[in-house]
């Protein structure tokens, strides 16, 4: 047992320490993309809107006019303690622009995982079991499908055939605005406090408006949760083990539901990791085609106004979230499977 | 000896990989003869000096309807083919250039070049793809103006990771096969070795990866043009950028501007995909499956088996 608790400990700490130069890597990274532009943030954002003095002055004030190695080390000293500046176009904390609309990223990107789990397992041990089958042709068929499609378009025929000619959700929104003047905020979550309220109407009509986007980007992620645990249950069944539950006389039936199923979800953990990536790309489009004022929404107004510092703020932290949710998936995988610590 | 696996492949994959490559073949042709399959240009909002209807419903002139500016939907459709295909080509051909041979170079020498490469493209690998497109193509736009090539290199910089990961990896277990210690034992150089002997059996693997990535291009340039980074929408036809201009229509039912484009997408994605699985599954020899040959079993000859 002590055994087991000094390789799992080890092995955390083989991967913090790994994390260490990665995130290095990102930061150095994101501010690379955003400041390699000519130009600085100041004069970007507002330039031709004020007068130039009053323009060297905001510059001076921000520090832009310091050597660019200067600026990179300031900013790794800020986002290590957590200070992410503030806006240029809207004067906000760059951390209250996290709080407030991190909360609608994380329901939705929640909510479609939901999805694409409940759709992709099933559809996926359907299709592994009936190797070959029509069937199987017609869920793997499915899977590229719903991949191929563009989440933004699949979007657009959802809201065509739910929201405009069956009139069942609406189509865009996070919430109707009477619910959102309702609701306190506490968390920032708008689901959760509406739960925290006990105010059933606004639960019901926060889980309204998220069904779609919700959908829209769970089908994103089915495929690729279809197809794994399609092929993970095709090797499973071919597995020794499988071989000698038959030969001992178990129906085939529970030879699969016990003994391959179980070996064949066990990857779906780490993919779920590996999709945090596809997940947020798949949210900023998401966000846009419904209107959800999520990060994504946000990410793409500050770009169009060319507020570098916010733009570098939201990529820094979509960023780390990235790093830190595969540190932590990789960590839960070494509790699941002893295999992986060693 | 490359088209033997194809040619040998039988069942599934063999019609997995007969109707991708068909598809893509249909927008391959669609690309190339835009201008003659088109009825009117992308840009194109009147014809013999009569302005088209807005928004009017597929009909005789206008196939797939017509949009808010009054231009023809199916004629988009065709010349959004002709961009999709000229980033595509351009990002996944650059990708490769990239990132092919500094896999080699990184798995052939290995140490401090090596993990350094890995460390970094790892990173870029984690980083979400189409947010590394976004800014790359909106900061690449002001540094190289309009046109197809900043798409086409923001989405490059997505892919050329996935190459190098690859090819480094094959690289790296290749090398240590005989018959690279007996190149090298003979004198060969670095040069030679990967030239000669590393790179055919490293590149097997891209066309699977080329393949799927081309799809994968498709995707973000759509995504790209959806958020108004693509193209210009006065320099050429983008689907990404059509739909975005649908979601409008939509609250009011107008279903055309929006589904013609999007199928388009579908379609062609799901044509790469198919043919970058196909190939997979015929060139992946742990995903093969060989179809087992009738075996006729010898006739027990009662008669003769007296003389045992």
């Amino acid at each position: 047992m002590s055994r087991t608790a000094g390789t799992l400990r080890r092995y955390v700490l083989q991967r913090l320490a790994l994390v260490v130069p990665m995130v290095f890597i990102l930061l150095t990274f994101v501010f690379l993309l955003v400041r390699v532009a000519p130009g600085d943030p100041v004069s970007a954002a507002l330039g031709g809107r004020l007068p130039p003095e009053a323009l060297a002055q905001r510059r001076a004030a921000a520090g832009y006019d310091r050597p660019l190695i200067v600026q990179y080390l300031e900013y790794l000293g800020n986002v290590l303690r957590g200070d992410l500046g503030r806006t240029i176009s809207d004067n906000r904390a760059v951390s209250d622009v996290l709080v407030e609309n991190g909360g609608a990223t994380l329901t939705l990107a929640g909510a479609a995982l939901v999805v694409a789990l409940l759709a992709g397992i099933p559809l996926g041990l359907y299709s592994g079991r009936h190797r070959d089958s029509f069937g199987d042709v017609g869920v793997r068929l499915f899977g590229i499908v719903s991949y191929a499609a563009p989440v933004f378009f699949t979007g657009l025929i959802l809201q065509l055939v739910f929201a405009v000619w069956l009139d069942l959700f609406p189509t865009s929104g996070q919430a109707s605005p009477i619910t959102q003047v309702r609701v306190d905020e506490i968390t920032h979550i708008l689901l959760l406090d509406a739960l925290l309220a006990g105010n059933v109407d606004a639960v019901l009509d926060v889980v309204h408006h998220l069904v779609l986007p919700a959908i829209t980007l769970g089908l994103l992620c089915v495929g690729v949760f279809l197809r794994l645990v399609r092929v993970n249950l095709i090797q499973s069944l071919q597995g020794d083990y499988v071989e000698a539950a038959r030969a001992r006389g178990i129906p085939e039936r529970y030879v699969v539901r016990r003994h391959a199923f179980r070996n064949a979800l066990v990857p779906v953990v780490t993919v779920m990791g590996l999709q945090t990536a596809l997940l947020l790309s798949g949210a900023i489009l998401t966000e846009a085609t419904f209107n959800w004022p999520g990060l994504g929404s946000e990410l793409v107004d500050y770009l169009n106004n060319r507020d570098y510092v916010a733009v570098q703020g939201i990529i820094t932290v979509f960023a780390v979230v990235v790093v830190v949710v595969s540190l932590l998936i990789d960590i839960v995988n070494a509790l699941i499977d002893p295999r992986v610590r060693y | 000896m490359v088209w033997a696996p194809i040619r040998s492949s039988r069942g599934l994959p063999r019609w997995l990989l007969g109707a991708g490559c068909t598809i893509t073949l249909l927008f391959v042709v669609l690309a190339v003869f835009a201008p003659l399959i088109a009825p009117y240009d992308f840009d194109t909002f009147s014809a013999d000096g009569q302005r088209f209807a807005q928004q009017a419903p597929p009909s005789a002139e206008h196939w797939f309807g017509t949009t808010v500016q009054a231009l023809d939907v199916f004629s988009r459709v065709v010349f959004g083919a002709r961009t999709a295909l000229e980033v595509v080509v351009l990002s996944v051909a650059v990708s490769l250039l990239v990132g092919v041979p500094l896999g080699l170079v990184s798995g052939y020498f290995g140490r401090w070049l090596d993990r350094l490469l890995v460390l970094i493209t790892d990173t870029v690998f984690s980083f979400p793809p189409l947010l590394l497109a976004i800014v790359l193509s909106f900061l690449l736009s002001g540094l190289l103006g309009g046109g197809v090539a900043p798409a086409a290199l923001a989405i490059t910089v997505v892919y050329v990771p996935q190459y190098f990961r690859v090819v480094r990896n094959t690289t790296f277990s290749a090398k240590e096969a005989s018959y690279v210690e007996a190149a090298r034992a003979i004198g060969a150089g670095p040069l030679t070795v990967i030239t000669r002997y590393l790179f055919s059996n490293v590149v097997q693997s891209v066309p699977v990866i080329a393949t799927l990535n081309a799809a994968d291009a498709i995707l973000t340039l759509a995504g790209l043009g959806f958020l108004g980074y693509g193209i210009q929408p006065t320099e050429a036809a983008e689907w990404g950028y059509d739909i975005q201009r649908a979601i409008a229509d939509a609250g009011a039912g107008i279903w055309w501007t929006g589904l013609f484009p999007g199928l388009a997408i579908v379609l062609l994605v799901t044509g790469l995909t198919l043919v970058g699985e196909g190939l997979n599954e015929t060139l992946n020899p742990t995903l093969r499956r060989r179809r087992l040959l009738p075996v006729t079993l010898p006739t027990r000859d009662t008669d003769a088996g007296g003389s045992r």
